[in-house]
């Protein structure tokens, strides 16, 4: 693996996180962070798009007029979102119905379209591919940390096993109601931002 | 009826905000903060597009789309159910609607289309205005509702996305932890202004 495709596939984990650093698709990341099975299979479903939109735009990039790029790129989105939509219905019927929304809202995620734009529309498909690969793994990274923190604190479980049992069954735990709230993922990411940034001080802004 | 519509439009701007109720449309919200000025053009830009965007919808959802739509055109057609295209035609629009504006603003207003850089084109997937949208097809509201719908969520979006400007600018005067300044902070501000909005979702108009 030469250098290029090397940063492309790992610069997103720390270096040029999509969701600490390039401040895209923080929407989702609230939304299905309440719990770790809803954000497992977001994250697959969301490298998956990335990566094969990424493709897409990339192999076409040449061909594509200016002025309409924004819809082109979009339409290939949204069609990739609809065909993962079915295949997550084909295939995983129950998780695919908890999640239809939040599968949907992929198609918005700007991860997808910040990456096309920026990434995509300047490189060669194999690089692009990696790029895709990359963000998706470092969207996924932050996603799993979330939701880790918020099942755990907020309903005592993970993947729906009681770990910590709550006062209302009769253990010991206390259910932070904080955690079940949007609030708290603002929280826990601008935590996991501070830790970062505290390890990688380069990435501290300058105001 | 004034009094319907009126209702509508303060329930999108305060109780059911889109940024900080909801928590569509972040992205741009977060990284378009750092000045007023810039705030309040991407705020009239996304208000301008979800209150066009919004209604051109419900027009084509309803009289394109929905089982029995098409009939107008021929008797035969009144069978036909595209409205599995919904998600598609809808995102379609907002995404022409924003091509518009940005070839509008890169005319008339290069300061400000080079100030919102990346985050224009982005309009396009900012999740508040396919989420008004799609609020609007679940709500079943008439083209009337929509447009005051589309006119509210975009008002209630300006407004937190001014506000967080405005707070940030403050925040510089203020002595925040290094790995914390930027978008740490913001995300922590951000939280605690949601927790401010939680007091409206009591509110019945």
């Amino acid at each position: 693996m030469d250098k290029k495709t090397k940063s492309a596939l790992v610069d997103p984990l720390f270096n040029n996180n999509p969701i600490a650093l390039q401040v895209l698709g923080i929407c989702s990341a609230l939304a299905v962070t309440t719990k770790m099975e809803t954000a497992v299979v977001m994250s697959i479903a969301l490298t998956a798009v990335t990566t094969l939109s990424n493709l897409a735009i990339s192999l076409i990039r040449n061909k594509i007029p200016g002025s309409i790029r924004i819809i082109v790129q979009l339409t290939i989105i949204a069609s990739l979102v609809i065909l993962t939509d079915q295949v997550l219905k084909a295939f995983v019927y129950d998780v695919a119905k908890q999640l239809s929304v939040f599968v949907g809202l992929i198609i918005t995620n700007c991860i997808v379209m910040g990456r096309a734009e920026a990434f995509a529309m300047a490189n060669g498909p194999r690089l692009a591919v990696w790029d895709g690969i990359g963000n998706g793994i470092g969207y996924s990274l932050v996603l799993l940390v979330v939701a880790f923190f918020r099942e755990l604190l907020g309903s005592g479980k993970l993947f729906g096993i009681t770990l910590l049992s709550p006062v209302t069954e009769g253990g010991w735990y206390t259910p932070n109601g904080l955690m079940v709230m949007s609030p708290s993922a603002f929280f826990l990411i601008g935590i996991f931002i501070w830790i970062l940034r505290t390890y990688k001080t380069d990435q501290v802004e300058t105001e | 009826m004034l009094e319907h519509y009126l209702n509508l439009a303060i329930k999108a701007v305060f109780v059911e905000n889109m940024a900080l109720a909801f928590f569509l449309g972040m992205c741009s919200f977060l990284a378009v903060s750092k000045k007023v000025e810039t705030a309040l053009g991407l705020g009239a830009a996304v208000t301008f597009v979800l209150s066009l965007a919004v209604p051109v919808n419900q027009a084509i959802i309803n009289g394109l789309l929905k089982e029995g739509a098409l009939a107008w055109i021929s008797p035969d057609l009144a069978t036909v159910d595209l409205s599995f295209l919904s998600l598609l035609a809808q995102i379609g629009t907002i995404a022409a609607l924003v091509q518009i504006v940005e070839m509008t603003l890169d005319r008339y207003a290069p300061a400000l289309y080079n100030a919102l850089g990346v985050f224009l084109p982005l309009i396009a997937v900012n999740c508040a205005i396919l989420g008004a949208s799609l609020f609007m097809e679940q709500r079943e509201y008439s083209f009337g509702e929509a447009a005051v719908f589309g006119f509210g969520s975009g008002v209630g979006w300006a407004l937190a996305i001014v506000a967080l400007a405005a707070i940030r600018e403050k925040m510089r005067y203020s002595n925040v932890p290094a790995a914390l300044r930027g978008l740490g902070i913001t995300f922590i501000v951000t939280g605690l202004m949601a927790i401010g909005f939680l007091a409206f979702s009591g509110i019945q108009l």
